[in-house]
């Protein structure tokens, strides 16, 4: 496909809600739209002396859910931590290697971690909702990042952010109540709202479910079904059931090492690896 | 005397344990030399110590009640009282220990009770504090009214003395001397709220481990300068740099003003508040700053956005025991605050406070009775009270704030 | 309001770069305010201990005058008996003087000849040789050579504190005395030596002859009367509270109690003293045995908060492993526990007791505050403390006392550093790990 010809169809359309048109080039603008969201290329992450992964290759679509699965240590919520930078958090930890996102590397000096993290929005193995209310909560980002001018404009961000989060109906008559007075399901789907309100092209969600009962489990996937339509998700999951149930790629990782990367279905009905045959039938893990 | 009378006492102690020992040991086979057997309860040590115990209560006491008598009885009936006492302490010692005797329980019994005294030291001590300040300031009420103290405008303690003097309720108005205590502790405030929170903003959240290593033993030797030091400080340095610095503009300000004796006070407050918030700050769980970051605020904003509000209140209770330090200080406004008990709102000017009356009033020749001296428990116990109030209130709130992240 | 999957995104567009700008500048402002705040801090440290040590390093040596002074018989013992209670009495001021005189034979007017005196301590100098002569009648008709120190006005002119410049009227010091000062001092009659008197000598009038000596003992006396009374007193209630204390309302109570303690104002636990050590037990004034009780009072908090804590940090499993072995409850919290915990009891100790040497405020309302020339020689002889003597000393405006107060406070600081680390020392050294 052509570039013109994406943005003629409609695919792809350079301009922000706002409605300012983004300059760019023709290739840049082809390359958004065809290539993968995400290339890794050979990326290995320090604690101090250890090596937690391996050098990593690895591309994430553009579209859809990708999981991340394996056994616990095998370095999987490290690698989902690569895409936001939130590593540089950690004291000590250094990451190599390459991560173009959208062609560009992340990890290079010009970039500015704090700028990624709004594009690469993230959401935690605990729900951790700041201690305001649930309106000032999903407010949070497009306050910091002037989002809204108006009072009106930002109404209508956290309404549509909790809508699309399937929390609307049950919040909107307590927007004022502390965020931390919801049940453990409605907090990590208010942190979603949360991290939809900034806008951001992809959500990275670190065992999402891994807190919750089955019913708000069951909700919480429901919504990343939807959610997939209009972000690009990668999410790390104990659970394979819930990597088959949501996502349509699925990589195995095993102790620091990139060991399987296929469509989710190939993964548990024809795994290649022997490794991965394992931890699906679940003779290790 | 007192010494050797010690002596002895120490002599007679141990006799008496070597001889409780010795006979629990010497009675019979039930304790074999190494002190283990199966019939005895007790080892032949705690057999000692009981003796030791029992023999020194009765003598010490014995020794205690014939000092007191001493006068009517005469000192050759306290020694032989003592030394009767002693010995049948020694009789009653030789009649009990055998090897069923439970000599470990009596001695682990009087080793709890004297714990429990020990900690009764503490509860003591808040008596004997609010008895006495209480009590003075009540003979100090019947001379001058509670309300012409605590509303009062004149503060001349000095005159009060004066024989002719009748009308001397208006001497003893506290007014003045708490506006200057509450201004110096604001000029204090108002330097080491802002750098101690900053402080602990930037140990926490910005420094490096090794920054940190560094830096916070540095601040904490802040803490550790002893206060008499800070108040030469405030009055060799740092009042006359003020007022150079006043004059320098064409201001006149004396070398002993509330804010040379405030900043230099807030200087000293300025690690208590930063440890106090480092702490608080920690508290917060670091999923709330991860969640901050994910979605791309900055360092600064997760600070004042996110995790300030959360620590607010163990902040506000940190700052309130600042405050509470900040007011029961003495030896700094003692030396660079000042005496005259102005009624001003001119930090400029010298102001006292009720820690600089405390010790004015109770230096130099005294009688005790004087309303002048009495004055002296009158304020130290409002100051009691509002230190005491302060810290039961700052206790709270971090205590609630703790629960809530636990 | 999200772009698709494939769109790019706001937060590049001009205005969000733009912004980022703005929150940038503003994240390197927040940051500069944190260092800006350390480096305040900081610099006050630095501030406060170069003030401190600019002033009083020069109060470590002094200025000496060497100078043969003859014991003229007929001065001082004119009825030739050379006994001792006559000898002391003598006066010894005029020998000096004529010692100085001689010194400089061209000085004859009566005006000049008491500025001539000025130069030396007179008290320092006159107790000198009367003491020498005391110890050694025979000296009396012979020529001495002694070394005694000059006035604080002449040592502070050869300490450059004094203008020579500034107009006759305006210093302490006169044109005349200044040439004889350098006179002496060309020759080497005049010295700089280490200051012996200062850490050996008890306060005086005279900052030339005052020293250290008797505040140090005095606080020496009192820090070991708080140690000796504190430190079992606050271990042992730790260890019921910790250990022994059933969990109810009193036990409830003495915590909160230890906690607000912890915070009553220094000058409150003053107030107790003198309320009840000297008004109600009628124990002796500016005595360091009252002035121990108090400090061990204030001091009783913080030991039994470090020692609670150092108990709660070792592990139960050891006391669990006693009580295994059939040790009653007290043997396997005084067998195993407390051995255990402590280093951090010491460290703790050790750090109260240092804060209760920097105390002021308590020993001024018991009195510890007299002008006390003598060193004590008892917990119940009227004393005086190391800060105390610095809060005194801070009074009098002379350079020379500033000088000397500096010199005080350097020695007590250095202390206070030496038992801190002292404390830091032993909790890294006996510090048991498992």
């Amino acid at each position: 496909m052509e570039a013109n010809a994406i943005q003629d169809s409609g695919l792809f359309r350079p301009v922000t809600p706002g409605g300012e048109v983004i300059k760019m080039s023709e290739k840049r603008a082809h390359a958004l739209a065809v290539e993968p969201k995400f290339k890794c290329r050979d990326v290995r992450v320090f604690y101090g002396a250890t090596e937690a992964l391996h050098g990593i290759d690895m591309d994430i679509e553009n579209t859809g859910v990708t999981a991340l699965i394996g056994p616990s240590g095998c370095g999987k919520s490290t690698f989902l931590r690569v895409f936001n930078r939130m590593n540089d958090t950690i004291p000590n930890a250094r990451v190599t290697g390459d991560i173009l996102m959208d062609g560009e590397n992340i990890y290079d000096k010009k970039i500015d971690p704090v700028l990624l993290r709004a594009r690469v929005g993230m959401v935690f193995q605990k729900p951790n909702p700041f201690p305001k209310s649930i309106y000032d909560n999903v407010a949070y980002g497009p306050r910091i990042h002037g989002l809204a001018t108006k009072k009106n404009d930002l109404n209508e961000i956290v309404e549509t952010s909790l809508q699309k989060a399937g929390l609307w109906n049950e919040v909107k008559d307590r927007l004022k109540d502390p965020g931390t007075s919801l049940s453990g399901g409605q907090q990590q789907r208010l942190v979603i709202a949360r991290a939809i309100a900034v806008s951001p092209e992809v959500i990275l969600m670190d065992e999402p479910a891994s807190a919750l009962d089955p019913i708000a489990t069951a909700k919480l996937e429901e919504l990343i079904d939807e959610l997939k339509e209009k972000f690009c998700i990668v999410i790390v999951t104990h659970s394979m059931a819930q990597a088959a149930r949501v996502s349509q790629k699925t990589a195995f990782f095993h102790l620091g090492d990139l060991v399987e990367y296929d469509d989710t279905e190939v993964i548990f009905k024809n795994p290649k690896d022997q490794r991965t045959q394992d931890y699906i039938t679940g003779r290790t893990g | 005397m007192t010494l050797i009378s010690a002596a002895l006492l120490a002599a007679v102690i141990m006799a008496a344990f070597i001889f409780g020992r010795g006979l629990a040991f010497s009675r019979g086979g039930a304790f074999s030399a190494s002190g283990v057997s199966g019939r005895a309860h007790s080892l032949p040590a705690y057999h000692g110590y009981f003796a030791a115990w029992a023999v020194g209560v009765a003598t010490i006491l014995a020794a205690f009640i014939g000092w007191m008598l001493r006068d009517t009885i005469g000192f050759e009936v306290v020694a032989i009282l003592v030394i009767v006492t002693a010995g049948a302490g020694f009789v009653v010692c030789h009649q009990l220990i055998n090897p069923d005797f439970r000599a470990r329980n009596f001695v682990e019994t009087f080793v709890k009770m004297a714990l429990f005294l020990c900690s009764g030291v503490a509860v003591l001590t808040t008596f004997g504090i609010v008895l006495s300040l209480v009590f003075e300031s009540l003979r100090f009420f019947e001379q001058v009214p509670l309300l012409d103290f605590l509303t009062g405008l004149q503060w001349s303690p000095q005159t009060a003395l004066r024989e002719d003097q009748a009308g001397q309720s208006g001497a003893f108005g506290a007014v003045p001397i708490f506006t200057g205590t509450f201004m110096i502790m604001g000029v204090a405030m108002f330097v080491a709220a802002p750098i101690g929170l900053l402080i602990a903003v930037y140990l926490s959240e910005y420094a490096s481990k090794c920054t940190r290593a560094l830096v916070k033993p540095i601040i904490e030797i802040l803490a550790g300068v002893p206060t008499v030091v800070y108040g030469f400080f405030a009055l060799l340095t740092v009042g006359p740099a003020i007022r150079g610095f006043a004059e320098s503009f064409g201001f006149s300000v004396p070398t002993q003003s509330a804010i040379a004796a405030g900043s230099v006070m807030g200087v000293m407050i300025i690690p208590f508040i930063s440890s106090l918030s480092d702490d608080v700050i920690n508290a917060v769980p670091q999923t709330l700053r991860d969640g901050s970051y994910a979605l791309g605020a900055t360092r600064s904003e997760t600070m004042t956005k996110v995790i300030f509000p959360a620590a607010l209140p163990g902040i506000i209770g940190a700052l309130l025991l600042a405050i509470s330090r900040a007011i029961g200080e003495t030896m700094i406004v003692v030396m660079a605050a000042g005496r005259a008990a102005n009624l001003t709102g001119n930090p400029f000017e010298a102001v006292t406070t009720v820690t600089v009356q405390i010790v004015s009033l109770l230096t130099g020749d005294q009688e005790f009775d004087s309303a002048k001296t009495l004055a002296a428990f009158a304020l130290g116990l409002v100051l009691f009270v509002i230190t005491l109030a302060l810290n039961v209130v700052a206790l709270l709130i971090v205590r609630k704030y703790r629960e809530r992240y636990e | 309001m999200s772009s698709s999957p494939t769109g790019i995104s706001i937060h590049q567009s001009d205005r969000a770069l733009k912004r980022l700008k703005v929150r940038k500048a503003k994240e390197a402002r927040f940051r500069m305010c944190g260092i800006g705040a350390v480096v305040a801090a900081v610099t006050m440290l630095g501030w406060l201990l170069v003030s401190i040590v600019g002033t009083g390093y020069t109060a470590f040596y002094q200025h000496y005058l060497t100078i043969d002074v003859e014991l003229t018989e007929s001065v001082i013992d004119p009825t030739g008996a050379r006994d001792p209670d006559e000898l002391r009495k003598a006066n010894f001021r005029k020998i000096i003087q004529e010692a100085i005189y001689d010194r400089f034979p061209t000085v004859t007017e009566r005006r000049e000849k008491s500025e001539l005196f000025k130069i030396v301590s007179a008290s320092g100098a006159t107790n000198q040789a009367r003491q020498m002569v005391y110890n050694d009648p025979t000296l009396v008709g012979k020529t001495l050579t002694i070394t005694v120190p000059t006035s604080d006005d002449v040592d502070q002119l050869l300490k450059g504190y004094i203008d020579r410049d500034a107009p006759e009227n305006r210093r302490k010091i006169s044109n005349k005395q200044i040439v004889w000062v350098d006179a002496l001092t060309e020759t080497g009659e005049i010295k700089s030596k280490f200051n012996t008197t200062f850490f050996t000598a008890t306060d005086s009038r005279d900052p030339e002859l005052a020293g250290i000596a008797g505040a140090v003992v005095g606080s020496l006396m009192a820090l070991f009367v708080a140690f000796a009374v504190s430190v079992p007193v606050g271990v042992g209630a730790a260890v019921y509270l910790e250990e022994f204390a059933p969990q109810n309302r009193f036990t409830d109570f003495v915590e909160i109690n230890i906690n607000n303690l912890a915070a009553v104002p220094s000058i409150v636990f003053g107030l107790l003293g003198l309320a009840v050590f000297l008004n109600f037990f009628g124990m002796p004034r500016s005595a360091p045995l009252v002035g121990g009780l108090v400090l061990a009072l204030m001091t009783l908090p913080t030991i039994i908060i470090a020692t609670r804590s150092a108990l709660r940090a070792v592990s139960p499993s050891i006391v669990d492993g006693a009580l295994s072995l059939g040790a009653s409850h007290t043997q396997a919290v005084f067998h195993h526990k407390v051995p255990l915990a402590a280093p951090g009891i010491l460290t703790g100790s050790i750090i109260g007791i240092a804060q209760a040497l920097g105390e002021t405020a308590p020993l001024l309302m018991i009195g510890m505050v007299a002008f006390v020339t003598e060193i004590p020689s008892g917990l119940t002889e009227p004393a005086s403390a190391l800060p105390v003597q610095i809060f005194l000393w801070s009074d009098s405006a002379e350079r020379a006392w500033a000088e000397r107060t500096s010199a005080a406070i350097i020695v007590l600081l250095s202390v206070l550093i030496c038992m801190n680390a002292l404390a830091i020392f032993l909790r890294s050294r006996l510090e048991r790990r498992w």
